[in-house]
């Protein structure tokens, strides 16, 4: 967006072009975020009218607002409410902590599932659940997830740190570390009994399943709390996109703001692994088919965050309601993701050798 | 649109070269006798290792009690079974195993002129894995000689999916593309598993064991089909150490010695799904051997590829041998699986490969 700043001298008229240029792709990003937005709204409200208790839309809307709405109502915002909400605050959460990072690393693979805090935070939770014995009591869970997460990714800055932190470094050293931690993962399963086993790899598989609003509040408020840093930390974000030495020589301190936004980000991703364990590859590729949707130079954070939400809810909306029997979201997207990421490499590919 | 390429590139043409320059470039020829002896104190601690495997466990059990079960019979039945029935087709199961998984691990190295390749890191276990885990999962409980071609097809269509997709332009090779690409489809192939497990947690327990790469409950009905095949594919490495030291020149002067490229990486992919698909199918997906058994290997015998090979043969068994022994002693209760701690041990050399080689372009 900003990356023509540094040309000052460019003649009037070709200022003039880049300006419409920089106003059209403005004007696309505002327009697929409104269309994402739209989109958003209306699968949420088909999400709330299916289920075992069928509604079509104009119901769902009727009961909703209606007071006296009863058992449907109930149905409505306490059953399924919590867990759409849910999924489209995480899918947001997810989808900017995946374009910071693909931005810090400049990679679209340097996102927090492929670095390896997700499965950081597994290995909390896991720790939780099958060494302390605490059972699946979710406050606990919580704590050992974020713990584990954040752990992780100081842990991997700190490993791929050489002077500064490149972007090659951070994945491998990231998937290093996940090999590890995924050993420690199939140690903690393999020594417990089979059905804390079950449970725990039920929530491994990231699921938004049983969420009532105690479950998700802290969280959602959590994440609520995120947004604003993250707004106010955009603008020296899109100036380390220039490159280090140009973001310095606009006077960004620029490890200090990197810190800031790997922490930022980090607690996103541990916030909602938190509660609905390690969701993966939403992250990686929410950034990348919002830059596509937007034609823009780097990677936009509202329309990364909306195009996450959706995909987080259709995913879960999948997941529960196209399989004979219920799965866990982060399957779904494990799978979508993974397939989508072998082809963004392969095309990639493609691009190269022609 | 430059800017427009940045977010989406996750590999610049660059890296190539570097891998091309980084295998082989910081290691000394050394002399045969050298070689030789190295061989011989290899072959030493192989022999060491085998030992230790058969008397270290639950019950220490003495060499020469061991020695006598193994000619003829033990007075002591208990002891007996423990050696022959449990010790003996572990220790047999960790020299296969380990010897697909090391060699494997040199041959993809080489044909790919990758430093961090590792078929657990690629996919191509992930791949032999899920195909167990499909087969179990579709058909019930499938006889462990299933296995075995099941693990096979799952490292053929994993390491030509890697390579297809890791390869940018004639067959040359990205070090961060190709790793990507694996930890991708290994992603993606273990999440489809974990669905399959989900759905039959009957299927899971019996798969939980073997996903973790243990070799405690490998019999002789997996370990007698599987180990001809490993044993092929060593072969065929050896016979192809001398195609691949001229495609680690680069393909183009490799084509030039009159090499040829297309045909060494063909015979190298069907080596390494016979190596790795076998080693899977007796030890589960085993991660990091293949990785970094051939560097040590570079470091005793220099950079040609068929003493690293043959340096693998010995070195790999050697330290699943260890990392088998090691897990039986750490718990006082049960046992460790070999696999978890071969990645305990091998996380830290990929993180320490991976500052030491500068492929900052990606």
């Amino acid at each position: 967006m900003s990356a023509s700043l540094d040309l000052p001298e460019a003649p009037a008229s070709a200022e003039r072009a880049r300006k419409g240029a920089v106003r059209r792709t403005r004007t696309r990003a505002g327009v697929v975020s409104l269309v994402l937005l739209a989109a958003c709204a209306v699968l949420a409200v088909v999400a709330l009218g299916t289920g075992s208790l069928k509604m079509s839309p104009a119901e769902v809307i009727g009961y909703v607002r209606d007071i006296g709405g009863g058992y449907p109502r109930y149905v409505i915002l306490h059953e399924r409410l919590p867990r759409i909400l849910t999924a489209l605050v995480f899918g947001a959460a997810l989808g900017i902590s995946g374009a910071v990072f693909q931005s810090l690393t400049r990679n679209p693979l340097g996102s927090p599932d492929v670095i390896g805090f997700s499965t950081g935070a597994y290995t909390g939770a896991l720790v939780v659940i099958t060494v302390l014995g605490t059972g699946t009591s979710s406050s606990a869970i919580s704590v050992g997830a974020l713990v584990g997460g954040i752990g992780t990714a100081l842990v991997v800055y700190a490993l791929a740190w050489r002077g500064g932190v490149a972007g090659f470094r951070l994945v491998i050293v990231g998937i290093a570390v996940t090999a590890m931690l995924a050993s420690v993962n199939s140690y903690l399963l393999l020594r417990a009994k089979l059905e804390v086993a079950v449970a725990a790899a039920t929530w491994g598989a990231g699921s938004f399943s049983l969420l009532t609003w105690s479950d998700v509040l802290p969280a959602l408020v959590l994440v609520g709390v995120l947004l604003p840093v993250v707004a106010v930390l955009s603008g020296p974000l899109r100036q380390l996109e220039l490159g280090d030495d140009a973001a310095r020589a606009h006077g960004v301190p620029v490890e200090p703001i990197r810190l800031s936004l790997i922490v930022t980000a980090v607690a996103l991703t541990a916030a909602v692994t938190a509660v609905a364990g390690p969701i993966a590859f939403v992250a990686l590729s929410a950034p990348q088919i919002a830059h596509r949707l937007c034609r823009s130079a780097g990677l936009p954070l509202v329309a990364s965050a909306l195009t996450g939400a959706f995909l987080m809810l259709l995913a879960d909306f999948a997941a529960q309601h196209w399989f004979p029997q219920q799965l866990p979201a982060g399957v779904v997207t494990v799978v979508v993701g993974g397939v989508y990421l072998l082809w963004l490499l392969a095309s990639e590919a493609r691009k190269k050798a022609s | 649109m430059e800017t427009d390429e940045r977010p989406t590139a996750p590999a610049a043409g660059g890296a190539t070269d570097a891998a091309g320059g980084a295998v082989g470039a910081d290691v000394p020829v050394r002399a045969l006798s050298t070689k030789l002896v190295g061989l011989g104190i290899a072959l030493l601690v192989l022999l060491a290792g085998c030992a230790l495997s058969l008397t270290v466990g639950s019950t220490s059990i003495s060499l020469d009690v061991v020695w006598r079960a193994l000619l003829h019979g033990s007075e002591d039945s208990f002891q007996q079974a423990v050696v022959i029935d449990d010790r003996l087709p572990r220790t047999v199961a960790a020299l296969v195993a380990g010897l697909g998984l090391g060699v494997a691990g040199a041959l993809i190295q080489a044909v790919t002129r990758n430093p961090l390749a590792d078929p657990g890191i690629l996919g191509v276990t992930a791949g032999s894995a899920f195909a167990v885990a499909l087969g179990i999962a579709l058909a019930g409980a499938v006889a462990p000689s299933t296995y075995l071609w099941l693990a096979f097809l799952g490292a053929l269509v994993a390491t030509v999916l890697v390579y297809t997709i890791g390869a940018v332009h004639r067959g040359s090779v990205s070090i961060a593309r190709l790793t990507l690409a694996g930890v991708a489809l290994a992603a993606l192939l273990n999440g489809i598993t974990s669905g399959l497990v989900l759905t039959n947690p009957r299927s899971f327990d019996a798969l939980r064991a073997w996903q973790a790469g243990s070799l405690k409950t490998r019999g002789w009905e997996v370990i007698v089909p599987a180990a001809p095949w490993v044993v092929a594919g060593v072969v065929v490495a050896l016979l192809l150490g001398r195609a691949l030291n001229a495609v680690a020149l680069g393909d183009d002067l490799a084509s030039s010695l009159g090499a040829n490229v297309f045909r060494t990486r063909v015979v190298a992919v069907l080596a390494i799904t016979l190596l790795a698909g076998g080693a899977t199918a007796i030890a589960g997906p085993i991660t990091f051997i293949g990785l970094m058994v051939p560097h040590v290997a570079r470091r005793i015998s220099g950079p040609d590829q068929r003493w690293i090979i043959g340096f693998s043969v010995v070195l790999a068994p050697v330290l699943l041998l260890v990392a088998d022994i090691v897990g039986r002693l750490l718990l006082p209760v049960g046992e460790i699986p070999a696999g978890i701690v071969t990645a305990v041990l091998g996380a830290p050399v990929l993180v320490v490969l991976a500052r030491r080689y500068r492929v900052a372009a990606l």
